[in-house]
């Protein structure tokens, strides 16, 4: 069964009086285990793909459901729940709380779901090491690099053996190195943990490191692409 | 320590200077709540105080019919039967001493003026009432001076008269008779009220016993208590035990209506002082409150990615608030209690109203006095009306959408 299954879905905004179709008829199913891209350029509906997974907004019209569950049918406090026990964020920017360290920063999410404050402790240093950021710990973000910021934030996505990653444009603030480093950080995770990787992207060099690229373009799948083979697969 | 603590209270200090201003709004606040207050309690204390030394006691008892109308007529002629009574029912620690008390007029060649005369039994009274320690001038009663009479510095001055005078009284006797009789002015008497100096003049019991012809009857015993809060419990005993004497049992509240009545509305007064400072406190508080959570829009929209309920993050802003209102709690707090003790000694000089004082029987200096319930109202109304004026900005902070909260810049 696919993690993520999106049938016939729509996005509609409204603005003043304009309807804006964010995205339309949206079909794509997506593994468990996938490293997967969406790819295309600024305003194709990238990020409102990612949202509506994420629950972090509905849809128009179509159904989407993760982990077998249909979102439409969950309340607020569900999603939350579902976010918080599947679901791991990676945001462009801004990702963490900057009032804590990195270490508490990825023990928030252990926090919210009542993990007890020893294992938490030991998760998270672990992960951090895992990520590259050992002697780290105590640094609040804005003692740390860019690049840095966004290690913490996959540690964090991770930690809490999530179904799936969600991650928009996670590359787009760092130079091509660092960003090569976190991409491969990601894919790392990916095979090790067999977590579901969605990252939105619109740089050519991030669309190599997926085994798929779902292409967008004004909002509609134009080509969905599994590299692998090297297999052009049309949309449905 | 707790996570959601270590985050609520570094959160207060990503804008210390913000922090600082809605601090020191909190601070002066609970800090004049605490000290007008105290002030006020202070005045009502004084009140009471002045009330009570100024002959009221904290119990009095009068044969019938005598509040009503204070004459010769109305006379406790058994005194010895009522002071056996009175031995057997009154704590340990309370005094007592008898009275003669009528209304009379007073005289010299100069002036003449109606006065209450009181027929004291000096031992006895200087245990309980002002006179004896108000003694400017001269000396106090001796027991068997049947001559000698008290006056205050006040009414020396109206009968342009001095120490060692003659002043002659006049009032009904037993007979129905005017009966008159000279003194001479042995000593002054000087009281925070001029009032006070004007109406009392002080001659020996047995003097006024004479005078009237009622042999050793009187007309009203005082009662002086380890503490006016038994006057209640002490009052209705007394009633019970004399309930076949013809005796009237009185309380310092029903002798003193005017202070009761003014103790009353300083109360009302202090709530609402209470609820103005907390008026302006509020509008602070909200609005330093929901800057602090729009600046954060976007942190709540990620604290929402993460999963985190719109319960806990109105928690989280709530604790926030409430770090804040602890802060000023603590500090407004310890300043109202350094102001208030250190206005313990000296008190505050307040000669420059004191015409207008008098009136309400209050003095010149004023000690500020702490009730527990007053500090106690006090830090309650911060902390319960600051955490619901705070639960406005948190439901903003706990109900942004998620995806206008990322979007947001
Ligand atoms: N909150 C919104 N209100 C109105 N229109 C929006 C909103 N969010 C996105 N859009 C519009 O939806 C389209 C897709 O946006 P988006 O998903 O952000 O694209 P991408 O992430 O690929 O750049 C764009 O035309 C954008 O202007
Ligand atoms: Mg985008």
């Amino acid at each position: 069964m696919p993690i993520v299954e999106c049938d016939a879905v729509n996005k509609i905004y409204q603005q003043g009086r304009v309807e804006v179709a964010a995205l339309q008829d949206i079909n794509l199913h997506i593994p468990e285990g996938a490293f997967i891209a969406l790819a295309g350029p600024s305003g194709s509906g990238k990020t409102t793909l990612l949202n509506l997974i994420g629950g972090l907004d509905t849809a128009t019209s179509g159904t989407i459901r993760v982990v077998g569950k249909s979102m439409a049918k969950l309340t607020q406090t569900q999603l939350a729940q579902l976010r918080l026990s599947q679901v791991g964020f990676v945001f462009q920017s801004y990702n963490l709380i900057p009032v804590l360290s990195a270490q508490e920063n990825v023990e928030f999410v252990m926090l919210l779901q009542g993990i007890p404050a020893a294992e938490r402790t030991g998760r998270a240093r672990s992960i951090l090491d895992t990520v590259g950021l050992k002697d780290k710990y105590k640094r609040r973000p804005a003692e740390l690099s860019g690049g840095q910021q966004q290690r913490v934030a996959v540690a964090r996505a991770i930690v809490a053996n999530p179904a799936i990653v969600l991650a928009d444009e996670p590359t787009a603030n760092l130079d091509s190195k660092t960003g090569q480093g976190l991409l491969e950080l990601m894919q790392q995770m990916n095979t090790e943990r067999n977590v579901t990787f969605i990252f939105a992207t619109h740089d050519q060099m991030v669309m190599q490191y997926a085994e798929r690229v779902v292409y967008l373009k004004d909002g509609r799948i134009k080509t969905d692409t599994l590299k692998q083979h090297r297999d052009k697969v049309e949309p449905k | 320590m707790n996570m959601h603590v270590q985050i609520g209270w570094r959160n207060i200090w990503r804008n210390p200077k913000r922090t600082a201003v809605i601090l020191t709004a909190i601070i002066i606040g609970v800090w004049s709540m605490i000290f007008l207050s105290g002030l006020m309690r202070g005045i009502a204390d004084q009140m009471v105080r002045n009330g009570i030394s100024n002959l009221t006691g904290h119990l009095q008892l009068h044969p019938h019919h005598y509040r009503r109308d204070p004459s010769v007529d109305h006379r406790i002629s058994d005194a010895e039967r009522l002071a056996a009574v009175l031995r057997q029912n009154l704590p340990a620690g309370a005094v007592w001493s008898r009275r003669v008390r009528v209304n009379a007029v007073a005289g010299n060649a100069r002036h003449s003026s109606g006065v209450t005369l009181v027929g004291i039994d000096p031992a006895k009274e200087a245990q309980l009432s002002f006179v004896s320690s108000a003694i400017t001038r001269g000396r106090y009663l001796r027991s068997g001076d049947n001559r000698g009479i008290i006056v205050g510095k006040a009414l020396l001055a109206k009968y342009e008269t001095r120490l060692g005078r003659k002043l002659v009284l006049m009032s009904q006797d037993a007979t129905g008779e005017i009966s008159s009789r000279a003194f001479r002015i042995t000593g002054v008497f000087q009281t925070e009220l001029k009032a006070t100096e004007k109406q009392f003049v002080f001659v020996n019991l047995t003097a006024v016993q004479k005078m009237l012809q009622i042999d050793s009857a009187i007309s009203e015993i005082a009662v002086l208590l380890p503490s006016h809060q038994q006057a209640d419990a002490v009052a209705g005993q007394l009633r019970q035990a004399l309930a076949e004497h013809k005796i009237d049992v009185s309380t310092w509240q029903d002798l003193l209506p005017l202070v009761k009545a003014t103790i009353k509305i300083y109360d009302s007064f202090i709530f609402l002082w209470f609820l103005v400072v907390f008026i302006a406190m509020g509008f602070g508080i909200v609005n330093t409150t929901l800057m602090a959570v729009f600046e954060r829009i976007r942190e709540f929209g990620l604290l929402k990615a993460l999963g985190m309920r719109p319960g806990w993050i109105m928690r989280m802003v709530l604790t926030e608030s409430l770090f804040l209102l602890m802060l000023g709690l603590l500090a407004g707090n310890l300043l109202g209690m350094l102001s208030i003790y250190a206005l313990a000694e000296t008190g505050i000089d307040l000669s420059a109203f004191a015409a207008g004082l008098e009136f309400v029987g209050m003095g010149r200096i004023i000690f500020p006095v702490v009730q527990i319930r007053d500090v106690v109202g006090a830090n309650l109304v911060v902390v319960v009306l600051g955490l619901a004026v705070s639960a406005y900005p948190a439901y903003k902070a706990a109900h942004f959408t998620p995806v206008q909260a990322l979007t947001h810049t």
